[in-house]
């Protein structure tokens, strides 16, 4: 049995008279790849929120390794080995992508607040490169960010995460935005990547098919509620799941 | 284009840049000389206004770092008798960075226009001290600044020597000014202009990346301020008053933000652009001042460095 990563008990997040998430317990395990799906407006981004700092909760415990994480922030919670990705890719989009990746390395190596010592060094570049190689982004380490396709920021917003040498990874809807012919070329890019570096992942999707091809388990969130939890094709044929997912009768 | 792209080009520009201002003393009269080192000193303060408008910060009130140097000197030589400038220099350096310091760690909780009145607000406050403590002070009246002196010595040509005093501390400043923004602090603040939230989940603080730049920002800023102190002989409150700020402002949206170098550039043609409307239109210099800036955003909208930039990539 694989130790446990995070642990998530009874959190409740609520906005004003709506509870986004309401009462939710989630244990995920050292390595393991967790797919949440859901309707709009089910908890699923929010629940990510919660996990990482960027919302607390109105109630409940969140368990870090041990630690309890309840009410850090996303800096103190990013110390600890944890990273995420956005739905909209947050980046510096007047930079250069290998600028993004340097400033990252730079945070990560905790010379931030240097202001002698020059970004651009050797060790420092040929890190990037190596990365940015791995995530198919080299042909691009000197464009632009905001000339990028959706496709290569969701990547870098990846890449970015995966500097920081997290021990878990959230990545929040990894391919909206990015087109029905590339999304699989998204996965496919960042999925082996992180498995190299046996980072635990939990990412959250609309698409069954990206579910169906990535994820080991599956949850799936109705309400702010957990509905479904389990192998990932055990969850997606769950009749409950596909009525609440996918509208069925 | 990255901002960052035009790095490599910079220290050869520098250098051709400083070698003929240095020279310059031989063939132009004394009060031109006089304008560009006072263009360079001033120029000091407008880097110091760039390195945080990189990170999308407009200080509306760095006029008090650039009063504070000024009135190190004024103080150290009308109240102590110390000219020295090998004394004073530092001691304003040290001061603007320690008020920048402190300052700081209230400005960084704002951003946008509320940093930029708050910074107002706090030069204004010390404008108003400089006017009411009279017997500090000197009230409206300033204080003279006598007796300069450079490593003991009191030159026979003070002019001609606070140039040169000037022109090596400009290249000094331009090289941290340089280090700074190719170092990780220098885009980090271009990172907090565009995406906070990453900076945090990146494991490091905006906030912190904002106070360690202004107090950078605070400190060659009191260091311009003491520049023009020796330069001009006298310090008033008015160095420190909101419109003093705004000429830092204008200067560095004159001069670009692209170049360590184009805070300098804005700032020699502001002078000379002021000082000739003054002479030929007294009574509208400030008109000619405004359409000067009204045509640089025009035609160069990235400030008047990066028509330097783009005569020299001219193909022949």
């Amino acid at each position: 049995m694989t130790a446990t990563m995070i642990e998530v008990q009874n959190v409740s997040r609520a906005f004003d008279m709506l509870r986004a998430v309401d009462d939710v317990s989630l244990s995920v395990g050292e390595g393991e790849i967790v797919g949440i799906i859901g309707t709009n407006g089910s908890g699923k981004t929010t629940l990510l929120n919660l996990i990482t700092g960027y919302l607390q909760p109105t109630s409940g415990r969140i368990v870090f390794q041990g630690t309890d994480i309840t009410g850090l922030g996303p800096r103190r919670i990013t110390a600890l080995g944890m990273a995420r990705s956005f739905q909209t890719p947050q980046l510096y989009t007047g930079l250069t992508v290998l600028d993004n990746v340097l400033i990252a390395i730079a945070a990560h190596s905790g010379r931030g607040a240097d202001f002698w010592m020059p970004m651009y060094r050797r060790d420092c570049l040929s890190e990037a490169d190596e990365l940015l190689a791995r995530f198919g982004l080299r042909d691009q380490a000197t464009a632009t960010v905001s000339n990028l396709p959706e496709g290569g920021r969701k990547v870098l917003d990846v890449a970015l995460s995966v500097v920081l040498e997290p021990k878990i990874l959230l990545m929040d809807e990894p391919t909206s935005g990015v087109s029905a012919r590339d999304k699989f070329s998204v996965m496919d890019t960042l999925m082996p990547a992180l498995k190299e570096r046996r980072v635990t992942t939990i990412f959250v999707e609309h698409d069954l098919e990206i579910m169906e091809r990535y994820a080991e388990r599956g949850v799936a969130f109705d309400g702010g509620k957990i509905i479904a939890d389990g192998p990932v094709t055990d969850v997606l044929a769950r009749l409950q799941v596909r009525r609440a997912v996918l509208g069925e009768d | 284009m990255s901002e960052t792209a035009i790095r490599p080009s910079l220290p050869l520009a520098a250098i051709a840049a400083f070698a003929v201002i240095a020279v310059l003393p031989l063939f132009l009269s004394d009060w031109i000389v006089f304008l560009i080192a006072l263009a360079l000193a001033k120029g000091a303060v407008v880097l110091g206004v760039v390195l945080l408008l990189r990170g999308g910060l407009i200080s509306f009130g760095h006029a008090l770092y650039f009063a504070i140097g000024a009135y190190t000197v004024g103080f150290l030589a009308n109240r102590f008798g110390i000219g020295e400038a090998l004394v004073a220099l530092p001691l304003a350096i040290i001061i603007s960075a320690l008020v920048a310091a402190t300052l700081g760690l209230l400005l960084t909780r704002f951003r946008g226009i509320y940093f930029a009145m708050l910074s107002l607000a706090l030069s204004m406050i010390l404008y108003t001290v400089l006017i009411k403590f009279y017997d500090l002070t000197g009230g409206t009246d300033g204080l003279s600044v006598r007796g300069f002196a450079l490593a003991g010595v009191t030159p026979t040509h003070p002019a001609l020597v606070q140039y040169y005093l000037v022109l090596v501390l400009t290249v000094a400043v331009v090289y941290v000014g340089a280090r700074f923004l190719a170092s990780p602090l220098g885009y980090l603040m271009q990172a907090v202009r565009y995406n906070e939230i990453r900076i945090e989940y990146l494991g490091a603080s905006a906030s912190r990346a904002i106070l360690a730049s202004y107090v950078v920002s605070g400190a060659i800023s009191g260091l311009g301020g003491a520049l023009v102190a020796y330069l001009i002989g006298h310090v008033s409150p008015e160095l420190a008053f909101w419109v003093s700020s705004g000429d830092f402002v204008f200067v560095a949206v004159l001069g670009g933000t692209g170049s360590v170098l184009a805070p300098f550039v804005g700032s020699i043609a502001f002078e000379f652009v002021k000082n000739y409307a003054l002479k030929f239109s007294p009574h509208t210099w400030k008109l000619t001042l405004g359409v000067f800036l009204l045509l640089v955003i025009y035609f160069q909208p990235q400030g008047l460095w990066t028509l330097l930039t783009r005569l020299r990539a001219k193909p022949r």
